[in-house]
C-alpha cells in the first residue's frame, strides 16, 4: 500500500471512530446529571476557541492579516443585527477588499 | 421547544457550502500537488471529512515529512471532535448504525448551527446542514484535484474569513450567562495562548477543557 494510502485509511479511521465514539457509545441517553453543565458549556468555549484559531492561526505563530479585517465587519454587522447571511458575506467581501489592495 | 427541521439546518449552513465548496477545491489542488490522484483525494474528503486534518495530512506527506507525521498531526486536529461527538450524544437515536452513519456528517460547521435557542443540540439540524456540507466539499474536491491550478484561490475571495464570521454569530447567543460567557473567554484565552507553542489542533481540543467550569458535584 502507497504512504498516500496508509494515511487514508489510518486518518480516515481514527475519524469516524473520533465522531461516532459518543453517539454510538451513548446514543439516545441523556447524559449523567453532573455532566449536563459541563456539556452545555462546551459550545462557547469551543466556538471562542474556534473563532481564535481560525482569525489568527498561523503555522505555530499568531498571524494578523486581512482576516481581522473580516471579523471586524462581522462584530459590525452582529451589531446591527444583521442575518447569518450578511454576517458571514459581510466578512468575507471585506476581507477580500483588503486582500485586493495589500 | 419544537423540534427543528432538516430544512431549517439546511438552510442556516447554506451560505457557509459555498466556501467548504471552494476549499474543498483548494484541497483538491492541494492534494494533487502532494502527489495524491484524484480517486485518493475524493476518498479521503468522503471518508474523513475534516478540512483542517485533511490539509495538514497532505501538506505534510508532500513535503515528504512521513505517514507517521501526517497522521499524528490530523488526529491532533480532529481530538476536537471527541468532545463535540459526547456532547451530542443524547440527540442521536435509532439502531447503531444508524447512529455511526449519522455521527459522520458532525463537522464544526454543522455542530455549530445545529444547537437551538434553548441551548440543546438538534439532530434534525444537523443531519439538515451536514447534508449540504458534505456534497459541497467532495464536489469539490473533486473539482479540484482535477481542474487544479486554474481555479481562484480561496483566500482571495475572502472566503478564509467566511468561517470565523459564522462561529462568532453563532456564539453570540450562546454567551447570554455569566458561567457561559466566563466559558467562552477562557476558552478563548486558552486557544491564543497556546496557538503559537503548540501544533496545530491542540490550542482547540485544550480549550474544551474551559467547560470544565460548569462541574457540579455528582
Amino acid at each position: 500500500m502507497s504512504e498516500t494510502w496508509i494515511v487514508i485509511v489510518a486518518v480516515g479511521t481514527m475519524t469516524v471512530a473520533l465522531k461516532a465514539v459518543g453517539p454510538v457509545l451513548l446514543g439516545g441517553k441523556p447524559l449523567p446529571e453532573h455532566l449536563t453543565g459541563i456539556v452545555g458549556l462546551l459550545a462557547p468555549a469551543l466556538l471562542a476557541a474556534l473563532v481564535v484559531t481560525q482569525v489568527l492561526g498561523g503555522d505555530e505563530e499568531i498571524v494578523l492579516d486581512a482576516r481581522l479585517v473580516g471579523l471586524a465587519a462581522a462584530i459590525v454587522a452582529l451589531l446591527l443585527r444583521a442575518p447569518l447571511l450578511v454576517v458571514v458575506i459581510a466578512a468575507a467581501a471585506s476581507t477580500a477588499v483588503v486582500r485586493l489592495f495589500i | 421547544m419544537t423540534p427543528g427541521r432538516y430544512r431549517d439546518g439546511a438552510r442556516r449552513v447554506a451560505p457557509i457550502g459555498i466556501a467548504a465548496f471552494a476549499f474543498g477545491a483548494s484541497y483538491g489542488v492541494l492534494a494533487q500537488t502532494s502527489g495524491f490522484g484524484s480517486v485518493e483525494a475524493i476518498v479521503m474528503s468522503a471518508t474523513t471529512f475534516a478540512g483542517s486534518a485533511q490539509f495538514a495530512a497532505a501538506s505534510i506527506l508532500g513535503a515528504a515529512g512521513g505517514v507517521v507525521s501526517a497522521i499524528v498531526a490530523a488526529t491532533l486536529l480532529n481530538a476536537r471532535y471527541a468532545p463535540i461527538s459526547v456532547s451530542m450524544a443524547p440527540v442521536f437515536t435509532g439502531g447503531v448504525v444508524r447512529r455511526l452513519l449519522e455521527s459522520q456528517l458532525i463537522v464544526d460547521e454543522s455542530w455549530a448551527v445545529s444547537r437551538r435557542a434553548d441551548g440543546a443540540f438538534d439532530r434534525r439540524l444537523l443531519v439538515g446542514a451536514g447534508l449540504v456540507l458534505y456534497p459541497c466539499w467532495i464536489t469539490g474536491t473533486a473539482v479540484g484535484a482535477i481542474a487544479g491550478d486554474a481555479l481562484a484561490d480561496p483566500a482571495s475571495l475572502g472566503l478564509d474569513a467566511a468561517f470565523p464570521a459564522l462561529f462568532l454569530a453563532l456564539l453570540v447567543p450562546q454567551v447570554r450567562s455569566r458561567q457561559a460567557l466566563a466559558a467562552a473567554v477562557l476558552g478563548g484565552a486558552i486557544a491564543l495562548v497556546l496557538l503559537p507553542i503548540t501544533p496545530a489542533g491542540v490550542p482547540i481540543v485544550a480549550a474544551s477543557a474551559a467547560c470544565l467550569i460548569g462541574w457540579r458535584k455528582p
